[in-house]
């Protein structure tokens, strides 16, 4: 049984397997940043407090800080870098909630900005797109990400926007 | 704000994560939720972090209905998201979806383990409150054996349980929720998520005519360790439409002991105690009716 100071790992970030040797205490958000170069994901509190830090991980939203990164050998990460699409012609589709940032002006000094795009992206996409998104679903999508500029006005109307552009992709 | 330079380990069964922690400065790695962010503030530096993500059979919720054992089992590896969402469970002891739906953060809730914030015994954590209401267990495995430890034994100081040496706590017990009672939970934060600065969790019982025989509380970031007040002198006998529910808050605020802290003072912390109390007795009487 092994215990080790070092690890070799494998991760799917944004579609591409990548390989790289990390100490045990590497963050997930450090082995991003340092190692991996993707230095999208910010790094505010890096103790779990102001979701800067947020990814996917298989899909999940989790603060990166607060993982290994020798957890998530094996899995598929996202990051912010991975959101918008592949149009195909050399060029990209923002995500939705991209697209609603944009429009609503939800951003300022945009050190926030990854965390609340990444948290926003799986909350809308997990729920039902039928449906007209309410106040206290707002409040909890963003509830968990510190913004230090805008005074969250415009975060939550991005969210609704973000919301709407994604039910009628739906219909 | 990195952690200290530690030995992995992510075995593959119990025994050997048993084996490991036998060793000195080994510290179980559940969720991380709470462990990362004492790492990365250097409160603390283990020798070696034994992760058990990775072992099988820890991740289930078993939820039985009635009968001898009923109440859900709750596995090591459970996260607060699947007891949030798991509409068997919540049938049977609605304290916990009620619960984990005040656990921080979605991001958090997803990672963080139920299991985890149990054996971690924050008192501000609001599942430690609710095994203690519901009266429930932890199975605790060691090199010796598993056996069975109830919450009043387990919990023993802040972030401080009766285990000590290797052990990993590989399930939670909530026993079922008996019958004509009702629950009800609520707090006060500063933010949707945070830590409580109050919370409080009820159950009522109702007799055949809808008359008060027990009223039972436990509170979040109230005390030192979780406790189970029994409030039902104040209210016991009485229908539940006209029960004297201020009076059991008013009980509720002499039993308590809350500290003052930056966030809120010993008194205010009090208030809240009676406040909750009286809001969350009176739900819980109404759904006790209907049980
Ligand atoms: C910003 C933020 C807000 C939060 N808000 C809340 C909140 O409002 N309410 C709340 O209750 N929690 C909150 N948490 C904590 C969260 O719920 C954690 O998930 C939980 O407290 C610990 O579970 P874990 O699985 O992450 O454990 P870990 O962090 O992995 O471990 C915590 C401790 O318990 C021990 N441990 C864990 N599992 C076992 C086991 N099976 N056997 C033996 N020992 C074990 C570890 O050795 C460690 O000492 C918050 C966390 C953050 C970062
Ligand atoms: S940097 Fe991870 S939550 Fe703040
Ligand atoms: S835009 Fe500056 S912190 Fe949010």
């Amino acid at each position: 049984m092994i215990v080790s100071t070092e690890r070799t790992i494998s991760v799917t970030v944004n579609g591409v397997p990548r390989e790289t040797t990390v100490p045990a205490r590497r963050l997930l958000s450090d082995a991003l940043r340092h190692d991996l170069q993707l230095t999208g994901t910010h790094v505010g509190c890096e103790h779990g407090v102001c979701g800067a830090c947020t990814v996917l991980v298989d899909g999940t939203p989790v603060r990166s800080c607060l993982v290994l990164a020798v957890q998530v050998d094996g899995k598929a990460v996202t990051t912010v870098e991975g959101l918008a699409r592949d149009d195909g012609r050399g060029g990209e589709i923002l995500h939705p909630v991209q697209e609603a940032f944009r429009e609503c002006h939800a951003l300022q000094c945009g050190f926030c900005t990854p965390g609340f795009l990444m948290t926003m992206a799986a909350g809308l996409e997990a729920r039902d797109r039928s449906t007209d998104i309410t106040e206290d679903e707002v409040d909890e999508i963003v509830g968990g990400n510190l913004c230090r500029c805008t005074g969250y006005a415009n975060i939550k109307k991005a969210c609704r926007h973000a919301a709407g552009l994604m039910k009628e992709a739906a219909e | 704000m990195k952690p200290a330079p530690f030995g992995y380990a992510d075995p593959t069964s119990l025994d050997e994560a048993l084996t490991l922690l036998t060793e000195d400065g080994a510290k179980v790695l559940a969720g991380g939720q709470s462990l990362l962010p004492l790492l990365s503030m250097r409160l603390a530096s283990p020798a070696t972090l034994v992760d058990i993500n990775r072992i099988p059979g820890l991740d289930s919720v078993v939820v039985t209905p009635s009968g001898d054992g009923a109440g859900v089992r709750v596995g090591a590896l459970v996260r607060h998201v699947e007891l949030l969402h798991h509409a068997e469970a919540a049938q049977v002891q609605p304290l916990l979806a009620r619960a984990t739906s005040n656990v921080a953060h979605p991001a958090i809730r997803n990672r963080g383990t139920t299991v985890g914030s149990i054996a971690h015994a924050d008192p501000s954590g609001e599942m430690t409150s609710v095994l203690a209401l519901t009266g429930g267990s932890v199975t605790v495995a060691t090199p010796a054996g598993s056996s069975a430890v109830g919450w009043a034994d387990f919990f023993v100081g802040p972030l401080e349980t009766s285990v000590h040496g290797p052990a990993v706590v590989t399930e939670a017990f909530f026993p079922a929720l008996p019958p004509r009672t009702g629950t009800a939970f609520e707090e006060v934060s500063r933010r949707k998520g945070d830590y409580a600065v109050c919370g409080a969790g009820v159950t009522v019982t109702l007799d055949e005519d809808s008359r008060v025989t027990s009223a039972r509380a436990s509170y979040i970031s109230v005390g030192l360790v979780p406790e189970v007040h029994d409030l039902t002198d104040a209210v016991v006998g009485q229908s539940v439409d006209s029960a004297d529910w201020t009076a059991a808050g008013a009980l509720a605020r002499t039993l308590v002991d809350p500290d003052g802290d930056l966030h809120a003072s010993a008194d205010y912390r009090r208030l809240l105690v009676g406040v909750l109390t009286e809001r969350t007795l009176a739900r819980a009487a109404q759904e006790a009716q209907n049980r």
